[in-house]
């Protein structure tokens, strides 16, 4: 049996699956189909300083190989999460980390403070980079001068560990990459979603009421990999790569091109046990390949 | 609590060109209820991703048996219409909410439009059951569009409209004869704009109201929330709080 455990710059995973904001609730969604301890962790869905109705219907495309959603960042605020959910599941055994977005620097400050006082929240994921938002979001994620601001913004408050969430909707993600190091983030995960769009030709209108939406899923794991391999080699903070992972071999493609870990999302849609058969996939490789640890796999390309 | 189930298609019975009826088995089916859905896996379709939302029309948890009436609306569901005796089916277990059961002396009228009569028939054979005398108003195209009279007659007392007339009333269901009498309660599923004229009726007359919508969903659990409707209380999630609405809680009343 292989070692799984993974060190995240201080963050210690028991295996390197975790799974993606928006994509896994509250984790207790699915408790009816794992046993939510198993994962390394896993991240809830974006949350603000403020409630967020998000955007109207429809907020959802299917794609060849994937799918665009216009969710908006709907959650009913910090305090509903810190007051309401954070009792519920802070005692379930795995990691749990807080997706953190908002409008303004302040907002992140505001939001990232209120959940460092959360003592069994190890880590938060800094979301500069959700395109369906009409202010903040990806807005921060795509040039270094205010990710820089908000990174040291939050970074001044945040006092664990401090991951920040790229997006891909940049010309050069290296840059990007190397200005949050600079400013004292513990980890990068990427890809957020693409930028896309979807026509209905009955209706000769976009399918999405926002236009333009977030693709996901197995379309876009060429370009997730190939980002994570850019940042691996650019950066020295531990990479989270996700974009598409379906199954252990998409997996495994990501540690070998350079992350530390994983984050599985649209993939929970289609199976809600598939975390559970990626963390048992990647050790029956590991074992069959010889392998004594994950770590002899991750960026051996 | 929720499962995900290997099926075995016992029968793909063709109702119409669009419509067909699945009967699958598996060993050991998970309680359901009237209103409840499923949300299946749809193998071979290389153009399509995401599982398909359908509503429950029976089951028979004593024998594994579970009954979908479905019409082909894209590549998915066309898919599902190719199913052959023997297939296996992926299905994730029961999904959202249930009809409000009503009293035991109301009358009650059950309202479908087209494939809207699928979640219907389960209501009326559990009202039915529990020794009340549903009656199902079906509205279709036209006669042809009919279909499991049988099954439907066996638990309610049917009215039917067709539009071309070619088959009980002619015209949509909102105008038909039997809505001049008295209810204490409408359930309705169908097209929205068909929906929507029941809900407004319902107001009007201030009869209690439920319908079960049928918005593109991803996981069907609430975890993308990318299913929702605009209710009194803010964007709800179709796969985990409805798809069974009041209309009160609905941002429907003029």
């Amino acid at each position: 049996m292989a070692k799984l455990t993974i060190d995240l710059a201080g963050l210690e995973l028991k295996n390197p699956v975790l799974t993606a904001s928006g994509t896994f609730g509250y984790g207790t969604e699915f408790q009816d189909f794992i046993d939510l301890s198993r994962l390394g962790g896993f991240i809830v869905k974006g949350t603000t300083l403020h409630p967020r109705e998000g955007n109207p219907y429809p907020r959802m495309a299917e794609t060849a190989s994937g799918m665009l959603n216009a969710v908006g960042l709907q959650n009913k605020g910090v305090d509903y999460f810190v007051d309401r959910i954070y009792p519920g599941i802070k005692d379930i055994k795995t990691n749990i980390l807080v997706n953190v977005s908002g409008s303004t620097v302040c907002d992140y400050v505001e939001t990232a403070a209120k959940i460092n006082e959360l003592e069994q929240i190890p880590a938060i994921e800094l979301n500069i980079s959700c395109p369906n938002v009409k202010e903040g979001g990806m807005a921060f994620g795509t040039r270094c001068s205010s990710v820089s601001k908000v990174v040291r913004a939050v970074r001044k408050v945040y006092r664990k560990h401090l991951m920040v969430k790229l997006s891909p909707n940049v010309t050069d993600i290296q840059e990007i990459a190397c200005t949050a190091e600079a400013e004292g983030a513990d980890s990068l995960s990427l890809i957020n979603t693409l930028m896309g769009m979807a026509v209905d030709i009955r209706k000769r209108k976009p399918v999405l009421s926002t236009v333009t939406g977030g693709l996901s899923g197995p379309c876009v794991k060429p370009v997730a990999l190939r980002m994570v391999w850019q940042v691996a080699k650019a950066v020295k903070i531990p990479v989270v790569g996700l974009g598409g992972i379906m199954n252990a071999a998409d997996a495994l493609e990501f540690l070998m091109a350079g992350a530390s870990a994983i984050q599985i999302g649209t993939a929970n849609f289609i199976d809600p046990t598939v975390t559970v058969k990626i963390i048992d996939g990647i050790e029956a490789y590991l074992d069959a390949n010889g392998f004594k640890d994950i770590q002899e796999i991750i960026g051996i390309i | 609590m929720k499962k995900i189930i290997d099926f075995t298609v016992q029968e793909n019975r063709s109702l119409t060109d669009t419509l067909f009826f699945l009967t699958l088995y598996a060993p050991i089916l998970p309680e359901v209820a009237a209103g409840q859905f499923v949300n299946i896996k749809v193998e071979g379709s290389p153009e399509t991703f995401l599982r398909r939302p359908i509503s429950i029309f029976d089951a028979d948890p004593a024998n594994g048996l579970l009954y979908l009436l479905i019409k082909i609306a894209g590549k998915g569901t066309a898919c599902l219409a190719a199913l052959k005796k023997g297939d296996k089916l992926n299905i994730l277990l029961p999904l959202g909410n249930t009809f409000t059961l009503p009293g035991k002396e109301e009358r009650i009228l059950l309202i479908g439009g087209g494939v809207g009569i699928a979640p219907l028939h389960f209501l009326a054979k559990t009202l039915r059951q529990k020794g009340g005398y549903p009656e199902l108003l079906i509205g279709v195209r036209s006669c042809s569009e009919v279909v499991l009279r049988e099954n439907l007659g066996m638990v309610a007392t049917l009215h039917c409209t067709t539009e071309d007339g070619t088959f009980g009333e002619k015209g949509f269901p909102i105008a038909h004869s039997v809505l001049r009498e008295t209810f204490d309660r409408i359930y309705c599923c169908g097209p929205e704009p068909m929906m929507k004229s029941v809900a407004e009726y319902a107001f009007q007359k201030r009869i209690a109201c439920e319908v079960s919508l049928e918005n593109t969903m991803a996981c069907g659990i609430g975890a993308c929330l990318c299913c929702v409707t605009e209710t009194l209380e803010g964007n709800k999630c179709v796969c985990t709080e409805g798809p069974v609405f009041n209309i009160k809680a609905l941002k429907w009343q003029n």
